[in-house]
């Protein structure tokens, strides 16, 4: 469904190059939900914007359906970090779902029904007449996906999405994810930079290494399909994967791209 | 009871210290005989003779006429060449040192030269008012296009909004609270030139009556046009708020609901 | 970046003086009306050799300076008057909206009749403009007071005076940077339009000149320094507001007045 192959992104300074991205290659299968976490700044949002097609790779290509993403293709909606700054404040929370549907030059009977199932699936169904700024920020995020559904896309990318909201919100933001995903069969890209989140949330967890970022290691989460905040996070199985997902990254941080034996500096857990 | 309490004191507010002014400016004038300072009585009522409809139709609509043709002239050229001057770096880098010594130069000495290309009829006036007018439209439109969040530029890229589209919902509604700046900066100078254009070169007019009444000696009549020209600047900065309230009403809610909870 | 932008800068004011140039030669309007950027040239070096036009500029910027620091002492006077005063600043809202707005050439007549051609004529057109910026972003400047601060200096037994010197004084102070920034460039516009309309002396009378003696030259080559006069003003207040301001440390969006 989704291939990044060979990825690799260097941005041109003033007098200055940054390698951010050396070489990425991993593939997303369709219906799959991925998260890709690694130690903060080590190109996570680089790579998402190249796989969108908002940023223009300097090496390798990124593939959608087989078809190379040059732009932002139309089968692909993006959840951004900065709610706040992603929901337009002028327009109410129906305009903004609807907005994109527009430019897709849907029929407004369409439009009309595509958004209010969207709002009614995260939960927000009476808050179409709002502002954005209106609402908290986990509805605000919660808009931002109603956006992204209505959108009816092939592949949902989302960027740190739950990293600016507080701890109970996130666990619900979770557990909507999961559903949504369960419930509609999207193909989704999820970047995090918290463990226990992409263990948590992900049917695969990539890990990324320190910038210039490659694949660190690609580990299955064989948890079962139905999650509970409560019951998934005390499995032993739960804490073994976050150990490994944690002892990947504090290796990837050291700068060793082969995997880390034994548990290093156990109770260390800085994150 | 409360409630009504707070209104009473509120309205108190409101009119306590105008009614006070005007008192004191009743009876400290009543009898003067200096020429420049007729009792209030006289102005007030010289008003209702002055101002009849005849002289409304004949000075004040003709006014308010090139004034409104300046200003909204002035309005969409400053937000189109403000949008296209803001959203490519080229260009305003091209223009700016321009840009910034044309906007330094005082709007009023536009008179004189454009005087001598349009004469002094009523396109003379209202190419007055839209040059003077443009400027702060125009480097506020820039600024606010150039500001628009990079957040919700990549969004509307996203989801395929490109184009005339994004222009309308994105690119203009984000720039808008500037261009409002700008639009109201440029309020006060078409005023100003509408008066100065009349009173430069008019056969009639408010600022024409204005200057017709000085030379003449009609003192309270002279009174008269200036408090009519302060009365029309405060119900057309009254109107400018209320649109500016209506349109900017998200930008307001914003800006409360982020000063609330910072 | 810099450097493409400085060479972008250049390019496009030659390409507009080229135009300024080419426009009349090529008779798409009339020399008479708007002559080649070379003549007005030609002029302004006859008028910086003309000692009158310095006086002219002298008086000027007189009327310009002497306007500006009545209107900033008054507006900081008044503005810090209607905040320490309880109710004084709820009491004036009112008349302020209303006298704000009247726009100051609606004086213009009065200032004619009262001092004719005479310095105070301009005086009292620009300290009537000049004075509602300053005034309005001291009370803008007053309303950004953190109310901790205020109520910290309170405790403290901190009387009036030193709590307009320690707390209200700083957290105005971009505000009235900003005030008096705007208030130069309004003060430069109505001292020019004095002197255009009334006649007063200085740059706007010797313009009003030489359109009525058909010096069309002479009328752009004035204009241009007007032109040039703000670009300095403005130039000149934001360098001033920015080292003013360097100690401080909140980057905030201007005022809309």
């Amino acid at each position: 469904m989704l291939d990044v192959r060979g990825l690799r992104k260097v941005y041109e300074g003033s007098g200055r190059t940054v390698e951010a991205v050396r070489d990425l290659t991993f593939s997303v299968a369709a219906g799959e939900l991925v998260c890709l976490v690694g130690p903060s700044g080590c190109g996570k949002t680089t790579l998402l914007k190249c796989m969108s097609g908002l940023l223009a790779p300097t090496g390798g290509e990124v593939l959608l359906d087989g078809r190379r993403v040059t732009g932002p293709p139309p089968g692909m909606a993006f959840v951004f970090q900065e709610y706040g700054r992603s929901l337009f404040p002028w327009m109410r929370v129906g305009q903004n779902v609807e907005l994109p549907l527009k430019q897709k030059g849907m029929a407004k009977e369409r439009r009309r029904a595509l958004v209010a199932d969207a709002l009614e699936s995260v939960g927000l169904a009476d808050a179409a007449k709002a502002y954005p700024w209106q609402l908290s920020g986990g509805m605000q995020q919660r808009v931002a996906i109603a956006r992204a559904l209505a959108y009816e896309p092939q592949v949902l990318l989302m960027d740190e999405p739950f990293a600016a909201v507080d701890a109970q919100t996130r666990a619900d933001l979770e557990d909507l994810v999961r559903r949504l995903w369960r419930e509609r069969g999207i193909t989704v890209l999820f970047v995090t930079h918290d463990i226990d989140e992409a263990v948590y949330l992900g049917e695969r967890v990539v890990v990324l290494s320190a910038s210039p970022t490659v694949v660190q290691e690609e580990l299955v989460v064989d948890l079962p399909v139905e999650r509970d905040q409560l019951n998934t996070r005390v499995q032993p199985r739960f804490a073994e994967l976050r150990t490994r997902v944690y002892e990947q990254i504090q290796a990837a941080k050291r700068g060793s791209v082969s995997a880390a034996p034994g548990a290093p500096g156990a109770g260390v857990e800085k994150e | 009871m409360n409630g009504t309490f707070r209104v009473l004191r509120r309205l108190l507010f409101v009119v306590a210290l105008p009614a006070v002014l005007l008192t004191v400016w009743w009876f400290a004038s009543a009898g003067s005989t200096d020429v420049y300072w007729p009792p209030l009585e006289t102005i007030v009522a010289a008003f209702p003779e002055v101002w009849d409809g005849e002289r409304i139709r004949a000075d004040l609509l003709p006014s308010l006429w090139r004034l409104l043709s300046g200003y909204a002239l002035a309005a969409v050229v400053g937000v189109a060449l403000g949008t296209l001057i803001g959203s490519y770096r080229t260009v305003r880098a091209f223009c700016e040192p321009v840009l910034e010594f044309l906007r330094a130069v005082p709007p009023p000495v536009l008179v004189p030269v454009i005087m001598l290309f349009a004469g002094i009829g009523d396109g003379m006036k209202i190419v007055v008012i839209a040059v003077g007018c443009v400027w702060p439209i125009l480097l506020n439109t820039v600024e606010g296009v150039r500001a628009v969040d990079p957040v919700m530029t990549e969004t509307a890229r996203c989801y395929g909004v490109g184009g005339a589209a994004r222009l309308r919902h994105l690119v203009l509604p984000s720039a808008s609270p500037q261009i409002f700046a700008g639009l109201r900066q440029s309020l006060s100078i078409g005023i100003i030139l509408m008066v100065i254009s009349e009173m430069f070169a008019a056969s009639n007019g408010l600022g024409f009556a204005i200057v017709q009444f000085q030379r003449g000696f009609a003192i309270p009549g002279m009174w008269t046009g200036i408090l009519v020209l302060g009365l029309l600047g405060f119900l057309l900065s009254v109107v400018f708020q209320l649109v500016e309230r209506r349109v900017l009403s998200w930008y307001h809610g914003l800006r409360d609901s982020s000063r609330r909870s910072p | 970046m810099k450097h493409l932008n400085l060479v972008l800068g250049a390019a496009g004011l030659a390409v507009f003086l080229a135009v300024g140039e080419a426009v009349p030669r090529l008779g798409l309007v009339k020399e008479a009306y708007f002559p080649p950027v070379s003549t007005i040239a030609g002029a302004l070096a006859r008028e910086v050799s003309d000692p009158a036009f310095w006086t002219a500029l002298g008086d000027t910027l007189t009327g310009w300076a002497v306007g500006l620091a009545l209107a900033v002492a008054g507006g900081l006077l008044a503005g810090v008057l209607l905040s320490v005063v309880p109710y004084l600043r709820e009491a004036t809202a009112s008349t302020v909206e209303f006298l704000r707005p009247i726009p100051s050439v609606a004086l213009i007549p009065l200032a004619v009749l009262l001092y004719g051609t005479e310095l105070r004529s301009v005086l009292l057109l620009v300290v009537y403009a000049a004075f509602w910026q300053i005034l309005i972003q001291v009370l803008y400047g007053v309303q950004d007071v953190d109310p901790v601060a205020e109520a910290t200096a309170r405790s403290y037994g901190l009387g009036t005076l030193a709590r307009v010197r320690y707390v209200l004084w700083p957290t105005a102070l971009p505000y009235v940077m900003t005030g008096v920034r705007l208030a130069a460039a309004v003060a430069l516009i109505l001292s020019v339009t004095a002197e255009l309309v009334i006649g007063a002396p200085g740059l706007g009378a010797r313009i009003a000149v030489a359109q009525t003696s058909q010096a069309v030259p002479e009328m752009y080559a004035l204009i241009v320094v007007t032109g040039l006069l703000g670009l300095l003003i403005n130039v000149g207040a934001r360098t001033v507001e920015r080292r003013a301001l360097s100690w401080h440390q909140s980057v905030r969006g201007e005022v809309a007045v």
